[in-house]
């Protein structure tokens, strides 16, 4: 599945992180800045690409902007960013959650 | 009426929906019933994120024995199915309605959960379920509300909508909320199920808050909709019993096991028949007095 | 070799600086001979300098020790104008030996080390960009930092020789008598300075305020003073202290400071003529609240208050619910202010307030002390220090010496966004878990287990949990996941000196 347009999902506050889903670029390609990238940057990267595989997407260009989010909240965040992506709102893909 | 009618449900705190950090921590406070809001603490532009932000710290974070709530968005909204199957899927223990105003809305409720439930694999009847009244129709209706289903476990007022649709607003006596209320906490008696009152939205008039608190707990509603967690203690404090009601509720309780261990059908306290309300009260003020700290385990009463 | 707990320290900077691992929060009584400063004799003709750039050039050689106070804070406005002149003045090899540097220094401190003025530096603390380049290796020698009382232990015993103090203060007469409580730059207790003031070589006075002789209340007196200079501003009177300290209206913090009270409250110590001291930030000044309405209710006056003072603590005092204030510092504006108008808020200098190698600090007949952290680990140890990215970010400041006191309660939130503060092993350890007893966070508390009297008097308190500290570690870790460990260099850019004078740990250069 492919990414026809530009999404985000979350917002700046603490706690949060901001998924900013484009289409293009081979394979799935993350720009990530968060204050705790040392200890977790390598653990959010692979909770977005895991959500992205569980769509069957394989290419997208991703810019994440983590501000301490937990790990549930990086989920939540990347499946609303595709849900909007894919322009699939109303129609949630319930065996992704 | 649903099971564990008599559960503690003093304190529900409202939680706005998309927002993580308060999410987070909404567990620490102590409250008895979190409510996840999907709906007013939601912008419109906001939904899907908030279904899929709250499925996620249903399913992952550990509150404890607080009891978890998900007020939903109205049925006359496009976000009401997909916000019933997310949160029966997540296993939400109730489903609170807003703006409810007939038990046929209840009932369509009840059976899209259902739906849900064998959709998801859930037990079917495991969602419980819960309305807010919000309108001169739905207070006039309390009473087929609140028994609409076995699922219900609680029927709230929200003030801000009903005082509108009355033509009316707030007023620090509460003189206009006085009718409603006690139809709410009619209904709710009447079905056996909890009866909420409406939250108190202004933080810096804590003598409001206390004149409010004390006013629904006269009138016997099990507790209130609360908008901040520094609300939980005030509230705890009005429903803390006192030491005297304490210490006649022990005599009840002993004058039951004296009864039980005697075998005697007959239950009687200082030469009196003790009757199933008295004795209902006073387990009823044993678990109170328990959950606000105010006597031990082995029931010695402390002091506040 | 290795401190007592755990930390491996670098043998041959140990061996070169003549340093010893920490081994024991217990001083003992050894008999120490301290040093004593070069006096310069005058019957005060000349005191008076018309410039920095002339008092440098009087009294600042290469390769010297230089000290300064941090008691104006982020309004400081000397330490800038005197390093700028000896930075144009192109000196070498100093030794920078303030009481603390706070963060409006930092772009001095980098240019003075970029340009090789500096080259070693003991503080108590340094934060932002400062803490960012000696993190990364700026600095070729390692920072001693060291705690306000063992700073005075250092320079009391020679360990710290200061060549030339520059003391800012808001007022000073011509002979060099000199307040911290009046003036429009007015700080109030000069604590940290009092030590410089007694024991530097020589002696600059900074001021902008030339008071008629005889200047009194005189906290420096002109026995100690080489030189008075007058500038136009010492500092910016609205950065020095915060001004109104608002009370926290954050709802977890107030969790934590009304459980930090409930653990007092149902401790042996709280009882009257007890004492405490509780720091700054929202959480400490909730604290106090909550501890007042407890003295209250339960009819229960403090003898003293130690340490930071703030305006609550002052409205304690006036209120007579605490006997004495002992004050070292003043963190906003009515604490500063009050010292001149109460006979009960006394100023202490920083050996009087924590210095183990004293005949007995005030920290010695402290109760109970409330204290922060970034870091506490299953061992209790406490890191001030180093931020969760391995940077340094903080100061021990009065940490290690507060934490002595008779019941410590370290106050910590679980988990700061997705960092936890309860952690296996800290970053770096400031304060050795033996002198912390109890950790009061959100959801509970964890008791010292080597605290088996606390354990009992604490276990029952209604509505207050008690785990293990591994069970919080535990639940903090299941929240937020597991971080990667962070990466460091073999080099040393820092020592963590215990209040002794020995080492308790070592920070390394981060690897990016």
């Amino acid at each position: 599945m492919d990414i026809t347009h530009t999404a985000t999902a979350g917002t700046l506050e603490s706690s949060d992180i901001q998924v900013t889903l484009a289409p293009g670029g081979d394979g799935i390609d993350i720009d990530l800045t968060s204050d705790v990238i040392k200890q977790f940057g390598d653990q959010i990267k692979a909770s977005i690409t895991q959500v992205l595989h569980n769509y069957g997407i394989t290419s997208a260009k991703v810019k994440a902007v983590d501000k301490g989010a937990l790990d549930i909240v990086i989920k939540a965040r990347t499946v609303a960013a595709v849900q909007r992506a894919l322009d699939i709102v109303d129609q949630p893909k319930w065996e992704v959650l | 009426m649903a099971v564990d009618s008599e559960r503690l449900r003093r304190t529900m705190m409202f939680v706005p929906g998309n927002n993580p950090a308060m999410i987070k921590d909404a567990g620490i406070y102590g409250a008895d019933s979190i409510m996840f809001d999907l709906e007013d603490g939601v912008s419109l532009d906001q939904k899907d994120a908030a279904r899929y932000l709250v499925y996620e710290a249903l399913t992952n974070i550990d509150y404890g024995d607080t009891e978890m709530v998900v007020r939903i968005n109205g049925d006359d909204t496009p976000f009401y199915d997909n916000d019933i199957k997310a949160m029966v899927k997540a296993g939400v223990e109730v489903i609170r309605l807003p703006k409810v105003e007939s038990a046929a809305m209840m009932q369509r409720l009840e059976q899209k959960v259902e739906e849900a439930e064998r959709e998801f694999g859930r037990p079917v009847g495991s969602t419980n379920l819960m309305a807010a009244v919000e309108s001169a129709e739905g207070v006039l209706h309390a009473e087929e509300i609140a028994k609409a289903s076995d699922r219900m476990i609680g029927i709230a007022l929200s003030a801000e909508d009903y005082t509108t649709d009355m033509k009316t607003h707030r007023y620090p006596d509460g003189k206009e909320l006085f009718f409603a209320r006690n139809m709410v906490v009619h209904a709710a008696r009447a079905a056996k199920i909890a009866a909420f009152d409406t939250v108190f939205s202004n933080m810096n008039d804590p003598e409001g808050f206390y004149r409010e608190t004390r006013l629904i707990h006269e009138l016997g509603f099990d507790g209130k909709s609360l908008i901040n967690p520094r609300q939980i203690e005030m509230v705890n404090e009005v429903f803390t019993p006192t030491q005297k009601e304490i210490v006649n509720a022990q005599g009840v309780m002993a004058a039951i096991k004296k009864a039980r261990e005697q075998g005697s059908g007959v239950i009687s306290m200082n030469g009196k028949m003790v009757d199933r309300p008295v004795a209902l009260r006073a387990e009823r003020i044993m678990k109170l007095a328990k959950a606000t700290h105010v006597i031990d385990e082995e029931g010695n009463y402390l002091g506040k | 070799m290795e401190s007592k707990v755990g930390r491996q320290l670098p043998d041959d900077i140990m061996n070169e600086l003549g340093f010893k691992p920490f081994e024991t929060t217990d001083f003992g009584n050894p008999v120490i001979q301290r040093k004593a400063p070069k006096v310069r004799a005058s019957t005060g003709k000349g005191k008076v300098v018309d410039s920095l750039e002339e008092v440098v050039k009087k009294t600042v050689r290469d390769g010297m020790t230089i000290s300064f106070h941090h008691h104006f804070r982020g309004g400081d406005y000397v330490f800038n104008k005197v390093m700028r002149v000896i930075i144009d003045a192109g000196y070498r090899d100093l030794t920078l030996a303030p009481s603390s540097l706070t963060g409006v220094m930092n772009d001095t401190v980098v240019e003075a080390i970029e340009k090789g003025v500096v080259t070693n530096i003991t503080s108590s603390g340094m934060r932002g960009s400062l803490g960012d380049a000696v993190s990364h290796g700026l600095l070729k020698n390692p920072v001693i930092f060291r705690s306000h009382g063992g700073r005075a232990r250092a320079i009391e015993d020679g360990d710290i020789n200061i060549d030339v103090a520059f003391l800012g203060v808001p007022n000073s007469d011509v002979m060099g008598n000199a307040n911290g409580m009046e003036g429009k730059s007015a700080f109030g207790s000069l604590g940290y300075a009092l030590v410089d003031a007694a024991y530097a070589d020589t002696v600059v006075l900074v001021t902008d305020d030339i008071q008629p002789y005889p200047n009194t209340p005189a906290s420096i007196k002109q026995t100690q003073v080489d030189y008075v200079v007058k500038v136009d501003e010492v500092g910016d009177p609205d950065k020095i202290g915060s001004g109104a300290t608002r009370f926290t209206k954050d709802p977890k913090e107030l969790k934590i400071a009304k459980s930090v009270n409930d653990v007092i409250v149902n401790s042996p110590y709280f009882k009257d003529g007890f004492s405490f001291q509780t720091g700054s930030g929202g959480a400490a000044l909730a604290v106090t609240r909550f501890l007042r309405q407890s003295m209250l209710d339960n009819e229960i006056k403090a003898s003293f208050a130690l340490g930071g003072i703030t305006k609550p603590t002052v409205d304690l005092l006036e209120e007579g619910l605490v006997g004495k204030i002992m004050d070292v510092q003043d963190f906003d504006k009515g604490a500063a202010s009050s010292m001149r108008l109460n006979k009960n808020q006394q100023e202490i200098d920083a050996s009087w307030y924590a210095d183990p190698a004293n005949k007995g600090a005030m920290v010695d007949k402290l109760d109970v002390a409330i204290l922060s952290a970034l870091e506490i680990d299953t061992d209790f140890n406490v890191n001030v220090m180093t931020g969760s990215d391995g940077v340094i970010r903080g100061a021990v400041g009065g940490h290690q010496d507060a934490a002595t006191a008779k019941l410590t309660i370290i106050s910590a939130p679980l988990v700061r966004g997705r960092i936890a503060t309860v952690v296996p092993k800290v970053t770096t350890v400031v304060t050795p878990g033996d002198s912390v007893d109890v950790l009061v966070t959100e959801v509970g508390i964890a008791i010292n287990p080597k605290r088996k009297d606390l354990v009992e008097s604490l276990s029952d308190i209604p509505g207050l949990p008690v785990y293990t500290i591994q069970e919080l570690q535990e639940r903090a870790q299941k929240l937020l996941g597991t971080p990667e460990p962070l990466k460091f260099t073999d080099r040393t850019v820092a020592l963590v000196e215990y209040r002794d004078g020995t080492i308790i740990d070592q920070i390394r250069e981060v690897q990016d």
